[in-house]
C-alpha cells in the first residue's frame, strides 16, 4: 500500500464503499429482507449521491455557491424521458435505451450549463448564488409550460398547451406541462445507478488531482493569485460548472426513469437546497462525506416514517442542531475527545 | 557580484541601465504610465526602463503608489494612460492572465498563496502553462499524464530547492511560517517562467538573517534564470544592497532615479520620507543608512534601516495594499 | 394599462417590504436569511387567528401579528444564528434553511395544509377614477409601503440606533471598538425585519386571500430577488427593486404569459446583474490587491 499516495488510497476506499453498498443491498433485496419502501429508495439514493458529488465539484472544489442544481437534474430528467420514450420503437433493449437516455440527458444538461455558466460565472459570492437560484426557477417554470409530443413526423414542442402540438393521429404526448411526464417505462436499475456513481467518482477524483483540477482549486483559494499565475479563470470555472451540470443531468435521467410519472415541480428550489444540505453536512469538498450524507439523508425521512407528521419537523431540528454543533469549537473538541476515548477503549479490549 | 561596481549608462532613450546590458533591448519600458481613481490621480507620468538582467528597486513612503504600479504592470488595474512595453511588446489590451503568459510574474504584499493546497501544488499551479496535457488525459490517466506530472514534480522540486524548501513540499501552504510563505510566493512566480519578476515587499515580516539570505537569493535567481527583477521594499539595507538602480515614488510620481548612492544623497528623497519640516523633528530614522555597511547587516542596522515605521508616514496617509 | 401599473406597484410594495427585511439583515449580518419568507407566513397566520378565531378588529390583530413576529425574529436570531456568528456563510445558510423548514412544518402541524380563507383586512370601498377601478387593498398597500420607507429612512439616518446599525453593517469590529453593542444591534435588525414581515404577511394575504404553510416561500424568494435586484444591503435599493419586480411580474402576466411570469421576473434579474453585477443601487466593492 506504501506506493500509493494518500489520495489514491482515499479514492479506492470510496470505490470500495460504493461496491460494498451495492453488494449488501443487492443481496438484501434478492433475499427479500429489504422493506419495499427502502427498496424503492435505492435508485433515488444513487441519483442523489450523484447529485451531491456533482454539486460538491462546484461548491467544494470550485468554491462557488450554486442554489439551482436541481435545474440541471430536471433538464436531464425530462430529456432522458423524451429520449427513452422516442427510442422505444427503435431501440428495444431497455438497458441500452437507458444508457442513451443518460448520455443525452447529461449532454443537454451540459449545454444548459454552458448557457447559464457563461453569464453567471462573472458574478461572485452571494450574487452568483442568487442567479443560479433564478436560473433554477426559470428552468422549472419553462418545463412547467413545456409540451412535447411524438408522432410519425418526429418530435413536436409547444409552450402553450397540448392541442398546439398538432400531433398527427397516432401520435402521443410525452410531456404535458405541469403534469410532467406520464406513463414512463421504468428503465433504471440499481446496477446502472451504481455504475454511474462509480463513473462520476472516478471522473471527479482523477480530475481533482490533475492539471485542470489544480487550476480550479487555485482559483477557489485565491482568484487574483491564480490570474497572476496565468491561469485562465473563466475557462476553468466553466469547466467545473459544465461538468457538474452534465453529471446532474445524468442523475436526473436516472431518477426520472425510475418512476412512471415525474412532474417539473419535483426539481424546485427545495431540491436544490436538499442537495446542498448533503454537501454541507458531508463536509465541503469531501466526496466520501457527500456520499454518506446523501444516502443517509435520503433514507432518514423514510426511517422517521413512524413519526409521521413530525418527521419533517425532526429533520429540520436535526439539521439546525448539526450545524450548530459542528460549528461550535467547544462541542467539536468534546466530541473528538470522546471519540478518541472510545477508540482507545476498544483498542484496549481488542488487545 | 556586488552592486557597488555597477555603473549605470544613459541610453538614447531617457533610461539608464547597468553597463553590461547597454547593448541589449530593454526588458521593460514604461512611459507616461498613469491611473486615476475617480478624481484621484494615484500614479502619474511613471517612466522606467529595466534591462534584461537588472535588479531594480522601487521605493517610496507609504501610500506613494508603489503597489499600484505593480497592479498596473500586471493589469490588475487598467492604466488610464501610458504604455508598457515588455520585451518590446505592447501589453495594451492584455489582461492579468495574458500579461503573465507574456512574461511578468509577481508576488503580493499581502501574501496570496493557495492556502488549502500543498506547497508542491502551489508551485505546480505556477507551472500550469508549461504542463502540456488536457482534461481527458488527466481524467483517464493516460501515459502522457504520468510523464507530464513527473516532469512537473521534478521541476517543482528543483525550483523549491532555490530556497531549500524541498522538505516542505507536502505541507499545506497556509500552515507555513510567514517567511516561508513569502519564499514560496517567489518560487511560484518563478515557476510561471517569467522574463520579469515583480517582488512586492519580499522581506516584510522576515527577521534579519532571513532577509540577508533573501538578498543572496534574489541575486542568485537573477543570475540563474537570467531575468529582470523589480522589487518594492521598505528595508533599506535590502534595497541598497541588492538593487542596481532605484526609483523613488512619492504621491504617485517619480521624484528620483539613480544608483543606490545617488538616491541616498538625494535631498528630495530625504524630504519625501520625512516631510518638509519633519513632524518628528528628524529622528534617527531620518538618515538613510550608508549602504557600505549593507554587506554585513546586523540587527541594529536593520532597525534603523526601516523607513516603513509609522512615524515616517507622510500626512498620515494609509498604505495602499 | 394604468390599472396594471397600479397592481404592479401594489404587489411590488409587498415585495419591497419583505425585501427590506432581507436587505437589512444581509447588510448587517452578511447572511441570506431564507427563513424570512416563513416569518411572513407566521405573520399571516397570527393575523388570521386573531381576527377569525378571536374576533379582534383589524388594527389590534395587525399589531398582534407584528409583536409575535418581532419576538420570533429575535428568538430565531438568538437560538440559531448568533452561535454561528463566526461560522462560514454556507453553514449559516443551511441553518437558515433548517429554520425555514422548521417554521413551515410547525405551521403544518398547527394549522394543517388546508388553505385558510384570509379575511379581508381592508374594508374600504374601491376607488373609481374615470372608467378604471382601483382596489382599496392596492392603495392601502402602497401607502403602507411609502410610510414604512419614510420611517425607516428617518430611523437609519437620524436616530442613534439607526446609525449604530449602519456602523455595524460597515465594520463590525470597528463599531464594537466605538462602544456599539453589536449583538443588540443585530437583534434589533432582526426584530425590525420580522416586524415588517408581519405587515407584509397581512398585506400579501389580503391581496391573495389563501393562507397555507408554504405561502411565504415563493414571495420570500422573489423578495430576496428584489433585494438583490436593487443592490443587496441598500434600503432604497430594496424599495426600488421590490416595486420594479412587482411591475415586471404584473406586466409579464398581462402581456406575455401567465405561466411564464416567474421565468420573466428571474430573467430580468439575471440581465440586470450581468449588466450591473452589484444590483441597481448596490455599491461596488473593489477587492484590494
Amino acid at each position: 500500500m506504501k506506493r500509493f499516495s494518500k489520495q489514491t488510497r482515499s479514492a479506492f476506499i470510496n470505490y470500495g464503499i460504493i461496491i460494498i453498498f451495492f453488494i449488501v443491498f443487492q443481496t438484501l433485496s434478492a433475499t427479500g429482507s429489504l422493506g419495499s419502501s427502502l427498496k424503492g429508495q435505492l435508485i433515488p439514493i444513487c441519483a442523489y449521491i450523484i447529485m451531491a458529488l456533482s454539486l460538491n465539484l462546484v461548491v467544494g472544489i470550485s468554491g462557488e455557491l450554486s442554489l439551482g442544481h436541481a435545474g440541471f437534474m430536471s433538464v436531464g430528467a425530462f430529456t432522458g424521458v423524451v429520449v427513452a420514450n422516442s427510442l422505444s420503437g427503435t431501440v428495444t433493449n431497455g438497458t441500452l435505451r437507458l444508457i442513451l437516455a443518460l448520455i443525452i440527458g447529461a449532454f443537454v444538461a451540459a449545454i444548459a450549463g454552458i448557457v447559464i455558466g457563461i453569464p453567471v460565472l462573472r458574478l461572485r459570492g452571494d450574487y452568483l448564488a442568487i442567479v443560479t437560484l433564478a436560473f433554477g426557477e426559470i428552468i422549472k417554470n419553462v418545463l412547467n409550460c413545456l409540451y412535447v409530443g411524438l408522432d410519425d413526423k418526429g418530435l413536436h414542442f409547444s409552450l402553450k398547451d397540448e392541442p398546439s402540438l398538432h400531433l398527427n393521429p397516432g401520435g402521443r404526448t410525452i410531456l404535458s406541462g405541469p403534469m410532467g411526464a406520464l406513463g414512463i417505462t421504468k428503465l433504471s436499475t440499481f446496477f446502472i445507478g451504481i455504475v454511474l456513481i462509480l463513473l462520476v467518482l472516478f471522473y471527479i477524483q482523477n480530475f481533482v488531482n490533475s492539471r485542470p483540477g489544480r487550476a480550479i482549486a487555485a482559483i477557489r483559494d485565491n482568484r487574483i493569485a491564480a490570474e497572476a499565475c496565468g491561469i485562465p479563470v473563466t475557462k476553468y470555472k466553466l469547466m467545473a460548472f459544465v461538468t457538474s451540470a452534465a453529471m446532474a443531468g445524468s442523475a436526473g435521467a436516472l431518477y426520472a426513469l425510475n418512476y412512471s410519472t415525474v412532474v417539473p415541480k419535483k426539481f424546485d428550489f427545495n431540491t436544490s437546497i436538499l442537495i446542498l444540505v448533503f454537501v454541507v453536512l458531508g463536509g465541503i469538498g469531501n466526496l466520501r462525506g457527500s456520499i454518506i450524507a446523501a444516502a443517509l439523508l435520503t433514507v432518514l425521512p423514510e426511517l422517521l416514517r413512524q413519526f409521521q407528521d413530525y418527521r419533517m419537523l425532526v429533520y429540520a431540528i436535526v439539521l439546525i442542531l448539526v450545524m450548530l454543533i459542528t460549528n461550535n469549537e467547544k462541542a467539536m473538541v468534546f466530541i473528538r475527545s470522546r471519540i478518541k476515548k472510545l477508540y482507545k477503549l476498544t483498542r484496549k479490549e481488542g488487545v | 557580484m556586488s552592486n557597488k561596481d555597477i555603473k549605470l549608462v544613459q541610453l538614447p532613450s531617457p533610461n539608464f541601465v547597468p553597463e553590461r546590458d547597454k547593448d541589449k533591448p530593454l526588458m521593460l519600458e514604461v512611459s507616461h504610465l498613469g491611473i486615476d481613481f475617480g478624481g484621484l490621480t494615484a500614479v502619474n507620468e511613471f517612466n522606467i526602463g529595466i534591462s534584461p538582467t537588472e535588479i531594480a528597486g522601487l521605493i517610496g513612503p507609504n501610500g506613494a503608489g508603489k503597489t499600484t504600479v505593480f497592479n498596473l504592470l500586471t493589469k490588475v488595474y487598467e492604466p488610464t494612460r501610458g504604455t508598457i512595453l515588455l520585451d518590446g511588446k505592447d501589453t495594451h489590451g492584455m489582461n492579468t492572465i495574458q500579461v503573465n503568459q507574456a512574461g511578468i510574474a509577481r508576488t503580493f504584499q499581502n501574501i496570496r498563496l493557495f492556502d488549502k493546497l500543498t506547497v508542491e501544488d502551489n508551485v505546480k499551479i505556477g507551472l500550469h502553462n508549461s504542463i502540456k496535457y488536457h482534461m481527458p488525459t488527466g481524467v483517464f490517466r493516460l501515459p502522457k499524464y504520468w510523464k507530464e506530472e513527473k516532469k512537473a514534480h521534478d521541476k517543482a522540486m528543483e525550483l523549491l530547492s532555490i530556497f531549500d524548501m524541498q522538505d516542505m513540499a507536502g505541507y499545506i501552504a497556509g500552515s507555513l511560517p510567514y517567511g516561508a510563505q513569502r519564499r514560496l510566493e517567489i518560487v511560484r512566480a518563478l515557476a510561471t517562467g517569467p522574463k520579469l519578476l515583480l517582488l512586492d515587499e519580499p522581506a516584510a515580516g522576515m527577521n534579519p538573517s532571513e532577509t540577508s539570505e533573501l538578498m543572496e537569493n534574489i541575486e542568485k535567481i537573477r543570475d540563474e534564470f537570467k531575468i529582470a527583477i523589480l522589487l518594492i521594499e521598505h528595508d533599506m539595507n535590502l534595497v541598497m544592497g541588492v538593487c542596481e538602480s532605484i526609483a523613488v515614488l512619492n504621491f504617485g510620481e517619480i521624484i528620483a532615479k539613480g544608483t543606490p548612492n545617488d538616491i541616498q544623497n538625494n535631498p528630495k528623497v530625504i524630504e519625501a520620507y520625512l516631510g518638509s519640516g519633519s513632524i518628528n523633528g528628524g529622528e534617527k530614522e531620518g538618515t538613510l543608512p550608508d549602504s557600505s555597511d549593507a554587506s554585513k547587516p546586523d540587527a541594529e542596522q536593520m532597525s534603523t534601516g526601516h523607513l516603513a515605521s509609522p512615524d515616517a508616514m507622510i500626512g498620515g496617509r494609509k498604505e495602499e495594499s | 394599462m394604468l390599472s396594471y401599473l397600479i397592481n404592479g406597484i401594489s404587489l411590488g410594495s409587498v415585495y419591497a417590504i419583505i425585501a427590506l427585511g432581507y436587505t437589512m439583515v444581509y447588510g448587517i449580518a452578511k447572511m441570506l436569511n431564507f427563513a424570512h419568507g416563513d416569518v411572513i407566513m407566521i405573520g399571516g397566520y397570527m393575523a388570521f387567528c386573531s381576527t377569525s378565531y378571536l374576533g379582534w378588529p383589524v388594527i389590534p390583530s395587525v399589531l398582534f401579528a407584528m409583536t409575535v413576529c418581532t419576538m420570533l425574529g429575535i428568538l430565531i436570531e438568538r437560538l440559531a444564528y448568533k452561535p454561528l456568528r463566526d461560522a462560514s456563510s454556507l453553514a449559516v445558510l443551511i441553518t437558515a434553511i433548517g429554520v425555514s423548514y422548521f417554521l413551515q412544518n410547525m405551521a403544518l402541524l398547527i394549522w394543517s395544509s388546508n388553505p385558510k380563507a384570509f379575511p379581508n383586512m381592508v374594508n374600504l370601498p374601491n376607488v373609481v377614477i374615470g372608467d378604471i377601478q382601483i382596489s382599496s387593498v392596492a392603495i392601502v398597500t402602497i401607502i403602507a409601503c411609502i410610510v414604512i420607507m419614510i420611517i425607516l429612512t428617518l430611523f437609519t439616518t437620524r436616530t442613534k440606533l439607526g446609525k449604530a446599525m449602519r456602523a455595524v453593517s460597515e465594520d463590525k469590529g470597528a463599531a464594537q471598538l466605538m462602544g456599539i453593542n453589536v449583538n443588540a444591534t443585530i437583534s434589533m435588525t432582526f426584530a425590525i425585519g420580522s416586524g415588517l414581515a408581519a405587515i407584509a404577511g397581512v398585506l400579501l394575504c389580503t391581496a391573495y386571500p389563501t393562507l397555507m404553510p408554504t405561502t411565504g416561500a415563493m414571495p420570500g424568494i422573489k423578495a430576496f430577488t428584489a433585494a438583490v435586484f436593487g443592490g443587496i444591503g441598500s434600503i432604497p435599493g430594496a424599495m426600488l427593486g421590490g416595486i420594479l419586480l412587482g411591475i415586471i411580474e404584473i406586466f409579464g402576466k398581462a402581456y406575455i404569459s401567465t405561466q411564464l411570469s416567474d421565468a420573466i421576473v428571474f430573467a430580468v434579474l439575471i440581465i440586470v446583474l450581468i449588466v450591473k453585477p452589484t444590483g441597481l443601487l448596490g455599491k461596488k466593492m473593489a477587492e484590494k490587491v
